[in-house]
């Protein structure tokens, strides 16, 4: 262990608040277990957008229907990289694979996963740009020629019939994807949920409560991201797709803070053994972060501008701006949302007596440099994928 | 042409095969439900099965219990890494409760509230429960930490995935992450110790035999006849992990 890090103890047990377990004033899981349920939401968020379009024909949302499929495989591929650099043991990681124990809701994340990698998202993708991916390896020449013929794996058959089944099965693959999606975030929200230990934690309501705020970032990060890429290819925003989009985002927002709020006044009002230290967490070391971060900016606000965005049909250039404000006020709040669940939940002791505090430092394998670049990194990956595989020279779809 | 004789013994046995296969398939789906209740007894009965009682009312707040284990079992000597350690109470005159463990109690301890404001104060040394129904046996993605034949739980360092799970999982504040082995660690009831007839470590040293050890199978063992005639009390009860530290004399404010 590093001196530092020695150095920051000694510096936490100082300034520990009432009592805490010896054990406890090192502070286990750090921002990269912040960062890790937050990326998943985005991934299962934004998948969810897109299958709206597909399964209930929003015909509006296509526009965003690749986008969201390419920023959820960019946000899965990246998803378990913190975790994995979080092990301390990393070079074990792949025990979790082979030998799971079948009684650990995290030995489950490895296979929830790969299905949603494999079975869900690369096929869904394919399917859906394999007509494109054959024309587009007729038309290029030299490598990007054989990329693409690579990347169709040999099926280049793209009559009407090829076509048409291409499509029924990319329909299939969404429907399994839907309850995938749900499962990959709500058992997120169980590897904190079950455990009994830990009173901020352990809530049934707590996958739910993932699920929906997963919802509500992944929706907010492709308005982003189709607010950026419109911008960068020099195209006019269809404020159309913000206002479905934003719709969505409200509705799935008002569930959300309903969903969360039903667990506070849960609490609340059973006020049982644990209510006195989670007040109290509540009230000083979560104060910014629940109430102001996550409650007000991330919440409150997006919740009363969509609500005005609903009637208002004025000025476009300020419901655009409106629109990617408040994107980027809702993944604050639901970064924050994870802190809050994360970090907040190892702030004040199991001894219900005390608090310890939590201290990121900059560089390091668990730091915020660290953190940050798991959260840059997608959008490299996005940005690749988006210029392999573009959305917008798609071969035109025949109904 | 087959004959009604051979039609209906091939009908015969193609119905004990379905009941057999649907049982046998029933009967895994059953088995690998099991899961679920986390926490049976192993099954050899002829090994004991430890339990242990800590008294109270015996504790005087030595420490020695807390500095042994760490000799005994290579923990780092910094306060933030303990395999057991002593807890100060001191329940003031107006109903507010002190909790102190200064270094674990390795040290010693020194009153800090006055003698006219104090209600009543004691010592209570903590340990890992070596649970039943462990938590943290439950959530390890890789089974690298397990139960022992005779109930005690430990951990196979070289396997865990330092995924600290575990720590998270203990009610009791029971494991840490061990800074040099970079491995979850918690108190193994000294099991190198018991599998030569020796008494963990901290047991060794009480000056006032505050602990006991013992098999919980054994009617006649000092332990379970300690149990039968005293009240004990295990923490945490509410969350029914199968504790088999049993506390003599345990007051309400300990957690």
């Amino acid at each position: 262990m590093e001196p530092q890090h020695y150095k920051d103890l000694y510096d936490i047990l100082a300034h520990a608040q009432g009592y805490i377990f010896p054990n406890e004033i090192d502070l286990q899981w750090g921002i990269l277990i912040v960062v890790y349920p937050f990326i998943t939401g985005l991934v299962a968020g934004a998948f969810i957008l897109a299958s709206l379009e597909r399964v209930f024909k929003v015909t509006i949302l296509k526009a965003t229907y690749q986008i969201a499929l390419l920023t959820a495989l960019s946000f899965l591929l990246v998803a378990t990289l913190p975790l994995i650099s979080h092990l301390s043991q990393p070079q074990r990681a792949y025990e979790i694979m082979i030998t799971p124990h079948s009684s650990s809701a995290m030995a489950i994340f490895g296979f929830v996963y790969l299905w949603y990698l494999m079975v869900v998202l690369l096929l869904e993708i394919w399917f859906d740009y394999r007509h494109s991916m054959v024309l587009w390896s007729q038309e290029k020449k030299g490598v990007m020629k054989w990329v693409y013929k690579i990347l169709c794996l040999g099926v280049t058959d793209i009559s009407p019939r090829t076509l048409s089944w291409d499509k029924k099965l990319g329909y299939i693959i969404t429907i399994i994807g839907i309850p995938s999606a749900f499962i990959l975030h709500g058992y997120v929200g169980f590897i904190f949920g079950s455990i009994k230990a830990n009173p901020w934690w352990s809530t049934p309501l707590m996958p739910i409560i993932f699920l929906f705020s997963a919802m509500v970032s992944g929706i907010s990060l492709v308005l982003l991201v189709y607010m950026v890429i419109s911008r960068i290819r020099k195209i006019a925003i269809d404020l159309s797709v913000l206002d479905s989009i934003g719709k969505y985002l409200f509705f799935v927002l008002i569930l959300d803070f309903t969903l969360e709020g039903l667990d506070q006044i849960h609490r609340i009002y059973e006020a049982n053994e644990s209510f006195e230290i989670l007040k109290l967490l509540v009230s000083g070391k979560l104060y910014l972060t629940l109430f102001v971060s996550q409650g007000l900016i991330g919440t409150i606000i997006p919740l009363i501008t969509l609500a005005f965005l609903q009637f208002y049909r004025g000025r476009i250039k300020l419901r655009k701006t409106l629109y990617f404000i408040v994107g980027m006020l809702v993944l604050v709040g639901v970064y924050s949302m994870r802190w809050n669940v994360v970090i907040g939940g190892q702030l004040f002791s199991k001894s219900f007596s005390g608090f310890t505090s939590f201290k990121v430092g900059l560089i390091g394998l668990d730091g915020t440099l660290m953190a940050a670049f798991w959260l840059i990194l997608p959008f490299g990956i996005l940005a690749f994928l988006l210029w392999l595989l573009p959305p917008w020279k798609m071969a035109p779809e025949e109904d | 042409m087959e004959s009604e004789k051979v039609r209906s013994s091939r009908r015969k046995f193609l119905k004990s095969a379905a009941t057999l296969a649907g049982a046998t398939i029933g009967y895994s789906w059953l088995k690998s439900t099991q899961f679920l209740v986390h926490g049976a007894e192993p099954e050899d009965k002829s090994l004991p099965w430890y339990g242990i009682v800590i008294d109270i009312e015996k504790c005087i707040g030595c420490g020695n219990c807390a500095k042994a284990c760490k000799n005994e079992n290579d923990v780092p000597k910094e306060p933030f890494f303990f395999r057991n350690w002593v807890e100060q109470y001191t329940v003031k005159n107006d109903g507010s409760v002190i909790i102190e463990s200064p270094n674990g109690g390795i040290d010693g301890f020194k009153q800090s509230v006055p003698d006219d404001e104090i209600f009543k104060s004691y010592f209570v040394p903590k340990m890992c429960n070596h649970c039943a129904k462990s938590p943290c046996i439950q959530v390890c993605p890789v089974g690298a930490t397990y139960d022992s034949p005779e109930g005690v739980v430990l951990i196979d360092e070289k396997y865990c995935i330092g995924c600290r799970y575990c720590v998270q999982a203990c009610p009791y504040g029971c494991r840490f992450i061990h800074p040099v082995k970079k491995v979850a660690n918690k108190c193994t009831l000294c099991y190198h110790r018991l599998k030569k007839n020796l008494a963990p470590a901290c047991f060794e040293v009480c000056p006032t035999g505050a602990r006991m050890y013992g098999n919980l199978r054994d009617k006649n063992s000092e332990l379970v006849k300690f149990l039968k005639t005293h009240t004990t009390q295990v923490l945490r009860p509410n969350l029914n992990t199968g504790s088999k530290l049993y506390y003599n004399a345990l007051s309400s404010e300990v957690k």
